[in-house]
């Protein structure tokens, strides 16, 4: 990678304030990543990630952290969709999230979709790390190209790690320079927005979710370890959040 | 390393039971997204990049001696899908028993003790071909070729497909086989120092989702 692009980095920390409640004693972003707690409802903090600027570009690599301590609780979403577009170099963009809760915190990332324009080149990966006692539910979408237009190359990393086991590791690749067959019956049967919900309680290691069909486009499945995966496929964004809605609601 | 022993453990006619399974393609030509040999082609283009390139890389793993209960835990996080995962350990626990039978080795016995229900069948395939006297690059070939030979053999039989068709495709795929067993064996000689997260884990979403439609079904021609 070139030093063309812009390195920005958001953290955030969120830890049990001993009244009941969650604090944030780090909350911190640069450039286009702005973080910003927002009204939270009783022991949950949330953060609303705010993108100041446009991108990723090509060339640039974002990160954001979050950490959730024992016993804190924090909901971060994000004001808009993020959309990754082509920048001035060939460089591809990185966007690395970094997300631990020990035992007995609860984070619920639900961020908006990421939309891959043409002519973009992103390589996005998600770890999640938890304690064996920790919480989770987490929702990522990809959505391919703006209404009507050719996607970029879209590269998702999603890795979740329970007690240090990993659970799930998964990569989609789509888009022009993806390997072949991204497009076709056996990876996206041509729709243009994917996405899962990843959900861990340690419940499930006793009791794990039955695996189910959700109509033609989507699944939810018990994982070798305590977590469900809601996984899905659809023409656009707006019918990927409604399979996926539909799933998290049956978690509740 | 020996060639006919590759041939030995390629041949669809190797009895570990294989032929019962389509690899997702029933449900791809009941859903209407497998028709001919162009949408086959595709179907297995997008499956050998996938779930093949995570198999070979498993198999090359396993027959460079990585431990391979690693590999079974990197072969769960990479199948979603219960019903795929409980395919991959039926389909692991016969191969196990024609590979004992035909290249007996202790470090097969120990595998088959250890994993009573199965292992993952590519880290079968390639503590099976180490036994053999393989090598790493041929283990990723057994499962990336598998991993379309299966799709196409079954289509012959699910669309009536001409044979000649079928094999046509596998031909043409031939080169991408190539690529992805260099690609899944450079991975795989990289777990000693990276662990398994080095692994590819290539998913495939429709696979995965009609997979478990696919269990479902009352009467169905195969397995998966």
């Amino acid at each position: 990678m070139t030093g063309a692009g812009v390195r920005a980095t958001a953290r955030i920390r969120a830890r049990d304030d001993g009244r009941g409640g969650t604090s944030l004693p780090v909350l911190e972003g640069d450039g286009p990543l702005a973080v910003r707690r927002t009204r939270g409802s009783g022991a949950e903090a949330r953060v609303m990630l705010v993108g100041a600027m446009s991108g990723p570009l090509g060339g640039d690599h974002f990160t954001v952290e979050a950490g959730v301590a024992e016993g804190a609780r924090l909901r971060v979403g994000s004001a808009a969709a993020t959309i990754a577009l082509p920048g001035q170099t060939k460089d591809e963009a990185r966007y690395d999230v970094r997300l631990g809760v020990e035992n007995g915190g609860e984070l619920h990332w639900l961020p908006e979709q990421l939309i891959s324009a043409r002519g973009s080149d992103l390589y996005v990966t998600t770890y999640a790390d938890l304690g064996a006692t920790a919480r989770l539910v987490l929702r990522e979408e990809q959505v391919l190209g703006r209404a009507g237009e050719e996607p970029g190359r879209l590269v998702s990393r999603l890795r979740l790690r329970i007690a240090g086991r990993t659970v799930l590791d998964q990569e989609l690749a789509c888009g022009p320079g993806a390997p072949g067959g991204w497009d076709g019956p056996a990876v996206l049967a041509g729709h243009r927005a994917v996405g899962q919900l990843l959900v861990v309680r340690s419940e499930f290691a006793a009791e794990p979710v039955t695996a189910r069909v959700l109509g033609e486009g989507a699944a939810v499945v018990p994982l070798a370890g305590p977590a469900a995966l809601v996984t899905a496929v659809a023409p656009d964004a707006l019918r990927l959040r409604g399979l996926l809605d539909q799933a998290q609601a049956s978690f509740a | 390393m020996s060639g006919a022993a590759l041939l030995v453990l390629a041949d669809g006619r190797f009895p570990a039971g294989g032929h019962a399974h389509s690899g997702g393609a029933e449900a791809a030509v009941k859903a209407g997204r497998i028709t001919g040999a162009a949408s086959l082609e595709d179907f297995c283009r997008g499956r050998l990049h996938t779930s093949g390139r995570v198999a070979a890389a498993l198999a090359a793993a396993a027959a460079l001696g990585v431990d391979p209960s690693l590999l079974d835990e990197a072969a769960d996080a990479r199948t979603p899908s219960p019903a795929l995962r409980a395919v991959a350990r039926r389909l692991g626990r016969q191969l196990m028993r024609a590979a004992r039978a035909t290249w007996p080795a202790d470090e097969l016995d120990a595998v088959a003790g250890q994993f009573p229900k199965g292992a993952h069948q590519p880290v079968v395939l390639g503590l099976a071909a180490r036994s053999a006297g393989l090598g790493a690059a041929d283990a990723a070939y057994c499962a990336a070729y598998e991993s379309v030979s299966g799709p196409a053999t079954a289509t012959v039989r699910l669309l009536s497909l001409d044979p000649f068709e079928a094999t046509a495709v596998l031909a043409r795929l031939a080169p991408e086989v190539d690529r992805v067993v260099d690609l899944a064996a450079e991975a795989a000689g990289r777990v000693a120092e990276e662990g398994v997260d080095a692994l590819p884990a290539g998913s495939a979403p429709v696979l995965e989702i009609s997979a478990e439609a696919h269990a479902g079904w009352p009467v169905r021609l195969f397995a998966s």
